[in-house]
């Protein structure tokens, strides 16, 4: 599934047909029974079209003609509501294909022992089982999620990812998982399969993609229960006219009772099917589009749940910060020149790889012209970082120049019989106050001075938050560094609040307490330690480059393994609400209009006074009545690109979010049906239907 | 109508919010169990019934107990009224030697009262003794009051609590809501109505001598029991003023007399009217602020009672409005112009009597001061849409609060989706069971309504109405629209003592109490069990405009959906029909 695939055109010609025999297919009454509004319109239409045909006989409550035009669109209606449905899940079917192709069924080498010199005999892929071992070896595809026992290999896994470099995957450590249906490109591994066949990372997703294993999430149970128990309430309210215009009649010894047709009809206009036959779809269209974002859920749940997040705990490294500190000035000690400090800094880092190191490099040639020289022809040797030492550096002849953090640098030179000089303990702490780290370099066991390496606040970062903090989400930058250090940087980022030298028990207290305190939170996290504060989140967002652990743990995987992708996750999360409620609002907003179309249309032979009450002025009862159905069928085509795109989001307190949507979709929708059921019935009268 | 009515009107609403407000809060004391100064009169009193009655008041109960207790208190309360009523010809107390009443009125009578309905199918005090109006009658009074008091107590803590299931002890709630709420208000205006000049008395008749000697054939009307052709007319005393009182304070709306407060022994002065009209929509107004003061944010309080008050404020403008023009069926005909008198008191005149209508349908009262029946047909819609909106314009005491609290987490539902969140009222979410309870207390009065006036007009007794035309069909549409809310208040032209208004009546009253107190508490005890959230930006404010705004939206949507169709077919017709032909 490559990013491209992924940014589909919201009506591909492909998708519309397939949809458009899938929504015959959904025609079928188990199908129609479990969505409870829908399923009393299809009833509806069953009803119409017997009284059609018996309006055919000539023996009918009303002209065939006006019968089976409601009857007709009765089951446009429900035909755009399937429509809707297969819509999205066609969408969502067309990535499961492009996911299905990488299921083929592999030859898997299976070994007898955990070893990579153990006798394997060749068993069919999908004949695995949790606990099996397999050997994999470049060029061959992994045959099923697993863990890495022994080697290292770098794996293509641009199929699940979109991202076509290559990664290094080895044994031991947070990058030890592999995914069945990535390909080996060199080396070898030993693999535990850690998932039995058809419940694959693969395999999962494919069913979420295709919307077949969608359960119902609580919200939309809640809301289904709503709309049912409105649907309930009309067709009351019409079962019960037809007695009542009886009795009408009987009083006012005029006019004829409200006929069964028109009841259907005022029933379905009534009952709030805009929104009925768009909720699956808006559910469905909500996973999808986390799929583009490059991220899935493991349930709709888990979607919602995003869209109730009170707390964000972000990685500082990666999220806020990039990735890398850099060297940003030189501190020489008293009597140190600024120079000589900038040499013995880049001595000491020239054979250094890390973005830290290079970043010293850099900073002494802008500032004085340093270039790089060759370590052989100096005669040095580099030193490089232990954990034992927890120094690096070279050593030429005569020289022996090291840097580091400040303690192992004290610890060197005080067991040269060297005291740290006052005014670097002092550069120490003012380093270390103002959110960088300070680097000790000292030449032969005397410090020198320090470097100044700072975290680099990503750009627009802080605005994010800020957007963040409006919509009453609390962020909290989570980092190993010491609190000093933390505080400067959440200060520059603009976070609420951050959690210091941050272990995984810290975490889960953390999120613990804020749950407690009756907060959602959302962390992303990537490593088997991250795993137990990842099942505790109510949005634990687990990176596909991290362990199988951490995967099993959350609740949606970041195939991009990007953990700024949390802001997006939120926000994708809120719009899917959003757009529930703002149809619904939409739908029941449309009645009003709708009863001014009919109500006197069904009355006014009773009570010819009640003309008056068709402020629409419709050219004929019958007119107004079909008006009213056709607007209620051709809405929810109208509305399907919505439902699929999302309302538009726009991160604001809830009171302005209300206060816009409210005035979109409730003004909107109490106006809307007004102007469209008058031009339906411009039409109609023009084309002398009824 | 005249510059004084309108004034009436501001000032009643006025003194109504300003007196609501520290009773409210007294009231929040109350359930709470902190003292509330009347506690140290009544304390003793209270722990001895307690004690007598073997109740722990400290044991707590979940919502099962606790609607075990609503309901067995209740249905006692039911067969009491009902034998009681049976029986009352061999019971003391009984000057005029009154018969035990018809069984089916008196089924009727019994569910009536118990449910704070007070629907009258029997007439008043040429029915009931002296016995059944104070034993039974008072009684449940104030039982029934105390009943959905306790209830929306129970519903406010649901929400204010958190990961529990006990919502407080009913038995408690019962008897505090009575000795310290009920009772001591209406001694207080129980006084002043006997100072105003409403009969306290076990006198049975009182001689009055006519100044006019009436016409041999003149009908007797309603409230006396004779009108003999000797200058002399009979009428009925008896302890009117307590029973007024709580008739009013409770919200339950049965008047000592057949013609309710349009009787002069009920309500004899414009002072009265208004003070009853306050008495009927204090507590409700107060539990308001009791439900902020409980929740601990006052702000929710005032953004429900601010809701209510809008729509009450809209509703008795239009009553009045509709009351204020003459009848054009009366014009030309030597009537002097103004205002439609029919069916109104003079002493209230049109003003005081399309306020009272408002009044009493926007709480579930019921009791009238004048005949619904005569008002032009807007001047009936208003009320009748009241009612049918489900008795949540204040409402009644306690099942006001209950209602609309209901419609404020539908509300919220609806809008918490537009924010972006799930939805949460006062830091509880609304999830599936909350949604499923919400849409019963909602759904089930409607139905009745709608459902019974179905029935009426099929199977009903074919001579039950007295007016052709669209005003026949609001009269059966009216009664129940009034029994299926539990308010009590009649078009007066209906006939509703046979078997089938009877029986079809106390159906719908009874399940239009009873199934609604049920969900509700079930929906306190879930919300019990929840977390309550912190409320911050992200939260939809349940306390801002916009919330009360689409809080009456949603409450005049969903009314206005439902019944449209019916009232288009009754008033709207009779309203379009009168001022089209003249």
């Amino acid at each position: 599934m490559s990013k491209d695939s992924n940014k589909r055109p919201l009506f591909d010609a492909a998708i519309m047909r397939q949809a458009g025999i899938e929504c015959l297919k959904k025609l079928s009454p188990a199908r129609q029974a479990r969505n409870p509004v829908m399923f009393t319109v299809y009833i509806g239409s069953i009803l119409t079209t017997v009284l059609a045909v018996q309006a055919a006989t000539g023996h009918g409550e009303a002209p065939f003609g006006f019968v089976a035009s409601i009857a007709a669109w009765l089951w446009a209606t429900v035909l755009f509501a399937n429509f809707a449905e297969a819509m999205a899940e066609g969408r969502g079917k067309a990535q499961a294909a492009a996911l299905r192709g990488l299921r083929r069924d592999v030859a898997a080498k299976k070994l007898a022992a955990p070893r990579r010199d153990a006798a394997w005999t060749e068993v069919a892929g999908n004949s695995l089982v949790r606990g099996d071992v397999v050997l994999v070896v470049a060029g061959d595809a992994i045959p099923s999620d697993g863990e890495i026992m022994e080697g290292v290999a770098s794996v293509d896994e641009s199929a699940i990812t979109g991202e076509s470099a290559p990664v290094i995957r080895e044994a031991g450590g947070d990058r030890s998982a592999v995914t069945g249906g990535t390909r080996l490109l060199s080396d070898w591994l030993v693999v535990r399969v850690a998932a039995d066949a058809g419940e694959t990372f693969l395999d999962r997703m494919i069913s979420l993609v295709e919307g077949a294993k969608r359960r119902k999430t609580p919200n939309e149970i809640a809301l289904n229960i709503l709309l049912a128990s409105l649907t309930l309430v009309f067709l009351v309210v019409c079962v019960t006219l037809r007695p009542l215009s009886a009795y009408a009649v009987s009083l006012a010894g005029q006019g004829q009772a409200v006929t069964i047709t028109a009841l259907v009809a005022l029933f379905v206009c009534l009952a709030p099917t805009t929104i009925g036959g768009l909720l699956s779809a808006i559910g469905i269209a909500g996973m999808d589009r986390l799929i583009q974002a490059g991220v899935i859920a493991t349930s709709g749940r888990a979607v919602e749940a995003a869209g109730d997040v009170d707390v964000l705990l972000l990685d500082k490294t990666g999220t806020i910060t990039l990735g890398n500190r850099q060297a940003t000035n030189f501190l020489p000690a008293a009597g140190v020149d600024e120079r000589r400090l900038a040499e013995v800094a880049q001595l000491a880092s020239l054979a250094d790889e890390t973005p830290e190191g290079r970043s010293i490099v850099v900073l002494a040639k802008e500032r004085f012209g340093l270039r790089g020289r060759d370590l052989a022809s100096l005669n040095a040797s580099f030193v490089p970082f232990t954990a034992q030492t927890r120094l690096s550096g070279v050593d030429l002849p005569g020289r022996s120049i090291r840097k580091g953090a400040a303690d192992a640098v004290r610890a060197l030179a005080e067991s040269a019989g060297i005291a740290m000089p006052g005014d670097i303990e002092a550069f120490i702490r003012e380093v270390a106050k103002s959110g960088g780290t300070p680097l000790i370099v000292a030449e032969n066991n005397r410090p020198l001075g320090v470097v100044w390496l700072k975290d680099i606040v990503k750009g627009g970062i802080r605005e994010r938050f800020a957007e963040l903090r409006a919509m009453g989400i609390k962020t909290i930058m989570v980092t190993g560094d010491n609190p000093l250090t933390a505080a400067a940087i959440a200060a520059e980022a603009g976070v609420d609040d951050f959690l210091a030298e941050a272990t995984p028990e810290a975490k889960l207290a953390r999120i613990r307490q804020y749950q407690s305190a009756g907060k959602m939170v959302a962390m992303t996290g990537d490593g088997t330690n991250d795993a137990p504060a990842l099942a505790q989140a109510d949005v634990g967002v687990a990176m596909n480059s991290g362990t199988q652990a951490a995967k099993e743990a959350g609740n949606m995987v970041d195939l991009d393994s990007n953990p700024t992708k949390l802001l997006e996750v939120v926000a994708i999360g809120k719009q899917l609400l959003m757009t529930r409620g703002s149809l619904t609002t939409f739908s029941i907003a449309n009645d009003i209009a709708k009863y001014f179309a009919i109500i006197p249309a069904v009355f006014v032979g009773i009570y010819p006074q009640l003309a008056v009450l068709d402020v629409m002025g419709l050219a004929t009862p019958k007119s107004a009545v079909l008006s009213a159905v056709i607007f209620n069928a051709l809405i929810i085509v109208f509305l399907i690109p919505l439902a699929l795109r999302g309302v538009k989001y726009i991160p604001v307190p809830a009171a302005v979010a209300l206060r816009r949507n409210l005035l979109i979709y409730g003004l909107g929708g109490f106006v809307v049906p007004f102007a469209g059921i008058k031009c339906i019935d411009m039409v109609i009268a023009a084309l002398g239907w009824a | 109508m005249i510059v004084t009515d309108w004034l009436q009107w501001l000032f009643f609403l006025a003194v109504l919010l300003a007196a609501s407000w520290p009773l409210g809060l007294y009231m929040a004391r109350v359930y709470m169990g902190r003292p509330c100064g009347l506690d140290r009169l009544g304390g003793a009193l209270e722990r001895l019934l307690y004690r007598r009655s073997g109740v722990d008041a400290g044991r707590e109960m979940d919502w099962k107990t606790y609607g075990l207790a609503v309901m067995g208190i209740n249905l006692i309360g039911i067969v009491a009224v009902w034998a009681v009523a049976l029986l009352q010809g061999v019971l003391p107390l009984n000057p005029l030697a009154l018969p035990g009443v018809d069984p089916f009125v008196a089924i009727n009578t019994a569910v009536s009262f118990a449910t704070n309905t007070n629907w009258q199918a029997y007439s008043g005090e040429a029915t009931l003794s002296i016995f059944t109006q104070m034993l039974a009658l008072t009684v449940q009074n104030f039982l029934s009051a105390a009943t959905g008091m306790a209830v929306a107590a129970a519903l406010i803590r649901g929400l204010a609590r958190r990961e529990t299931t006990q919502l407080g002890n009913f038995w408690q709630d019962l008897t505090r809501s009575v000795l310290y709420i009920l009772l001591p208000l209406s001694l207080v205006l129980a006084l002043v109505l006997v100072w105003q000049g409403v009969p306290q008395t076990f006198d049975a008749v009182i001689e009055a001598h006519l100044l006019e000697q009436p016409a041999a054939t003149a009908p007797a009307p309603d409230g006396t029991t004779a009108a003999a052709p000797t200058g002399r007319q009979t009428l009925v005393l008896g302890p009117v003023a307590s029973q007024v009182a709580i008739k009013q304070l409770g919200t339950n709306g049965g008047g000592y007399y057949n013609t309710n407060s349009a009787h002069p022994f009920e309500n004899p002065t414009p002072l009265t009217n208004f003070l009853e009209m306050l008495a009927i929509l204090l507590i409700p107004a107060a539990f308001c602020h009791t439900f902020g003061a409980m929740i601990g944010d006052r702000r929710q309080g005032l953004a429900v009672l601010a809701a209510m008050t809008i729509l009450f404020a809209g509703f008795s403008y239009l009553t009045l409005a509709a009351e204020s023009v003459p009848n054009p069926a009366l014009a030309g005909i030597g009537v002097a112009a103004g205002p439609s008198l029919e069916g109104k008191e003079v002493r209230f005149g049109p003003a005081g009597s399309a306020l009272w209508a408002a009044v009493t349908t926007a709480a579930s009262n019921g009791s009238v001061n004048a005949m619904h029946d005569s008002f032009m047909p807007l001047g009936g819609l208003w009320p009748m849409l009241l009612m049918q909106l489900g008795e949540v314009v204040f409402g009644g005491v306690g099942s006001g609060l209950y209602g609309m609290l209901v419609f404020a987490m539908v509300a919220v539902f609806v809008a918490g989706l537009m924010v972006g969140r799930t939805p949460e009222y006062c830091g509880k979410k609304i999830e599936p069971f909350e949604t499923k309870m919400a849409a019963l207390v909602i759904l089930i009065p409607p139905f009745l309504c709608l459902m019974g006036t179905a029935l009426a007009v099929v199977a009903g007794p074919a001579d039950a109405v007295s007016n052709p035309g669209p005003h026949g069909f609001s009269q059966v549409l009216y009664a129940f629209s009034s029994m299926g809310n539990n308010n009590g208040s009649a078009f007066a032209g209906l006939t509703a003592s046979s078997p089938f208004w009877t029986l079809t009546g106390a159906v719908a009253m009874f399940v239009s109490r009873y199934w609604l107190i049920l969900p509700v508490l079930a929906l306190a005890g879930s919300l019990a069990g929840k977390k309550r959230l912190p409320q911050g930006p992200g939260t939809l404010p349940t306390h801002g405009p916009i919330f009360m705004f689409l809080l009456i939206v949603v409450v005049l949507v969903v009314g206005a959906l439902t019944f449209v169709p019916a009232l288009a077919l009754g008033p709207v017709a009779e309203h379009l029909a009168l001022f089209r032909a003249n």
